[in-house]
């Protein structure tokens, strides 16, 4: 038991469960999937698939956030990929045609992967601050954005491309076998080749494990690409979803719910050790407590309030301070439990 | 000792007078430049529009950034600790809605102004605390603040509410004009927090502390400077700064909006960058700011001018950010290799 409760995720995880159990008690039908024309249906499920975006983006954050950086790109990124897929969609004479759509997928991709490429530049290579390396494009991508897309909202119909957010297969939606798939990718290899521990020891201390002989640079360099790659598919599920490219509204926000997961499943944002498993649990959380706001009416507009509140509560529960108060506290407590203990011996002598 | 006599004798030819100048005055040389950035796109703007630098012109430029001058200002004191405030657009959004909120039921202005500002105060306190008792990045802390003012301005209001308290209304429409020259007291507002700032940083015992802070922290507390209450400070004046420009704000656009200011932190760090403050602390200059935010009002209204996508101004920003950022990271290098 008290191994179980030491690992690193049990408090992410257990987060996680009261969460799903509390909707659960307040409404039963939150935990019931059902089966329709081979297609599962429920809140449950209706979380798995909404994931998709912020899954992709936090998955590259926490590598970014290992290498001891961070992306506030993504989201400026989501919107330039969205916006290219739509507009070479949009702008062919067949919208439907699977090869069209395969084509902006591809462009979407490579564009996506240069902004990475760029990010992992300024960082890798000129050595620049990654705050202030990616706020660059943060700032710019979404002029980018809106410059390809006119400062329209471009809309399309294009029956191959909805159905990467909307669609089924294998009775799962689409768009939560893309997140695993990513997943997977992911962590073979960080964790079943020595990717992961390089990951780790550049973000523990860059100097040092240049020094012994790791491309720090490279991994650092791969880490942007890797983040902004999956920002482009968050991009293209997104705008999937709504069916348009919204430059000013697609991704808005994600790199501060995708920092948030990180952090929820257990990452520290000094860099280091890192949790694949724990941003995939944080990811989850956020969309249960985002669902569980708008079951109890809340405007989604709102939301903001609570997730504020629990990243003060999980930054004041990792905070070196508190820990040291509870541990004197306790100590405190146990003392004069002993003291106590102390008088009454002395009482019965 | 010949070596020494040589390089003396070296140092009073010209070339490397002018190189002992840059080096003394090295911290100076990104705002120097921002200034040159300012008056060229000034005096380009001019040769493609005649009536570009018209005073009306001219001063409409201030008064349209005030908001952002005031924002910039208090962001300028936590970037020089070394820290950095995300929540300075969504702060003053909320104050700005919670003051069109509160006028709106009858609450005279004499009382929402000063509630706007605590408002902001206490988000600012927040930070504060969580970075300096907690040890909490300054970026998530104020990420915390970031989605906490957002949220609470939608608590107060989903929509806009319109202001027509006199009072408020009077900050913007009043004119003071000379010549073809004008100002509105938003404007003188934005141009005293800026003096008053200047006063602060250049000639206080505080102002001191806040750069000792940027310089090195460590340092800053075995001189036995009062490290903790200044870190807190700053982001109370931060916090301050975002509820003042939620009032400019709610004047010039005669309403509150809870949406107001979304990206608009971004915008503000890039004008201190641009205006020559050092990201990592301890180097930059308020009056810097103040160009930076001029900056980017010039590319703005120039696009505007032209007829251009505005989505032009966040790409040149963006860019003038990257120039400017690298610009600094080869001075703060030569610099350590002096020493």
């Amino acid at each position: 038991m008290r191994a179980i409760m030491k690992h690193r995720l049990f408090w992410p995880a257990a987060a996680l469960v009261i969460l799903i159990a509390v909707n659960a008690i307040a409404r039963p039908q939150f935990i019931l999937v059902t089966l329709r024309d081979g297609e599962l249906y429920g809140a449950l499920i209706d979380i798995l698939r909404n994931s998709a975006p912020l899954m992709l983006v936090a998955l590259g954050m926490t590598i970014v956030i290992a290498t001891r950086g961070i992306d506030l790109s993504v989201g400026a990124i989501m919107a330039v990929s969205g916006a290219v897929a739509l507009t070479i969609i949009d702008a062919s004479p067949d919208p439907g045609n699977l090869a069209t759509v395969l084509v902006a997928l591809v462009v979407a991709l490579a564009v996506a992967l240069v902004l990475g490429v760029w990010n992992g530049f300024l960082v890798a290579v000129v050595g620049i601050q990654p705050i202030i390396a990616t706020l660059v494009l943060m700032l710019a991508g979404r002029g980018v954005a809106l410059l390809i897309t006119e400062g329209f909202i471009t809309t399309v119909n294009s029956e191959p491309y909805e159905f990467i957010a909307t669609g089924y297969l294998l009775a799962v939606p689409f768009a939560f076998l893309i997140w695993v798939a990513a997943v997977v990718v992911i962590g073979l290899m960080e964790r079943r080749t020595a990717l992961g521990v390089l990951t780790e020891a550049v973000g523990i201390n860059p100097e040092a494990s240049r020094l012994a002989g790791v491309r720090a640079r490279g991994i650092v360099f791969s880490a942007y690409v890797v983040s902004g790659l999956l920002a482009g598919i968050a991009g293209i599920i997104y705008s999937s979803n709504i069916r348009a490219a919204d430059a000013n509204a697609a991704g808005l926000f994600i790199e501060l719910y995708a920092i948030l997961a990180v952090v929820l499943g257990g990452t520290s944002l000094m860099g280091g050790k890192f949790t694949i498993a724990g941003t995939v649990i944080g990811v989850l959380t956020i969309q249960t407590l985002e669902a569980t706001i708008l079951f109890l009416g809340v405007p989604s507009a709102q939301s903001p309030v609570f997730f504020a509140i629990v990243v003060i509560v999980v930054v004041l529960v990792q905070s070196p301070r508190l820990h040291r108060w509870a541990r004197g506290a306790l100590r405190a407590a146990r003392a004069r439990s002993r003291s106590t203990a102390g008088d009454r011996t002395g009482v019965a002598s | 000792m010949t070596r020494s006599l040589e390089m003396t004798a070296r140092r009073t030819t010209a070339p490397s007078r002018y190189a002992t100048f840059m080096s003394r005055h090295a911290s100076l040389m990104p705002t120097f430049a921002a200034v040159v950035i300012l008056l060229v796109l000034l005096v380009g703007a001019q040769s493609r529009f005649p009536r570009f630098l018209s005073p009306g012109n001219l001063s409409a430029l201030l008064l349209d950034n005030a908001y952002l001058v005031v924002l910039a200002v208090g962001l300028t004191f936590v970037i020089l600790t070394g820290g950095i405030d995300l929540s300075v657009g969504s702060v003053m959004a909320f104050t700005g809605i919670l003051g069109a909120s509160m006028l709106s039921q009858g609450v005279p202005a004499a009382v929402a102004i000063p509630v706007m500002l605590v408002a902001g105060a206490a988000i600012g306190l927040l930070i504060g605390v969580l970075v300096q008792y907690f040890d909490v990045q300054p970026f998530i802390a104020s990420l915390a603040g970031l989605f906490l003012a957002r949220g609470l301005a939608f608590v107060v209001s989903l929509s806009s509410i319109r202001v027509e308290d006199p009072a408020v209304l009077w900050l913007q429409r009043t004119r003071f004009s000379l010549g073809g020259w004008y100002i509105t007291p938003t404007g003188i507002i934005a141009l005293l927090t800026v003096a008053i700032a200047f006063v602060v940083l250049l000639w206080t015992r505080f102002g001191r502390t806040v750069y000792a802070i940027g310089g090195n922290e460590q340092s800053a507390r075995l001189m036995g400077l009062s490290v903790a209450r200044t870190k807190i400070i700053v982001y109370v004046i931060s916090g301050v700064c975002g509820g003042l420009a939620g009032l400019l704000l709610t004047a010039y656009s005669g309403a509150g909006y809870p949406r107001n200011g979304i990206g608009t932190e971004l915008d503000a760090i890039a004008a201190v960058v641009i205006g020559g403050t050092l990201l990592t602390g301890g180097t930059g200059y308020v009056l810097g700011s103040l160009i930076g935010v001029l900056v980017y009002g010039t590319i703005k209204k120039l696009i505007s001018f032209m007829g251009a996508e505005q989505a032009w101004t966040q790409i040149i920003i963006g860019a003038l950010l990257l120039i400017f950022i690298v610009v600094q990271r080869v001075i703060v290098a030569r610099s350590q290799r002096r020493r």
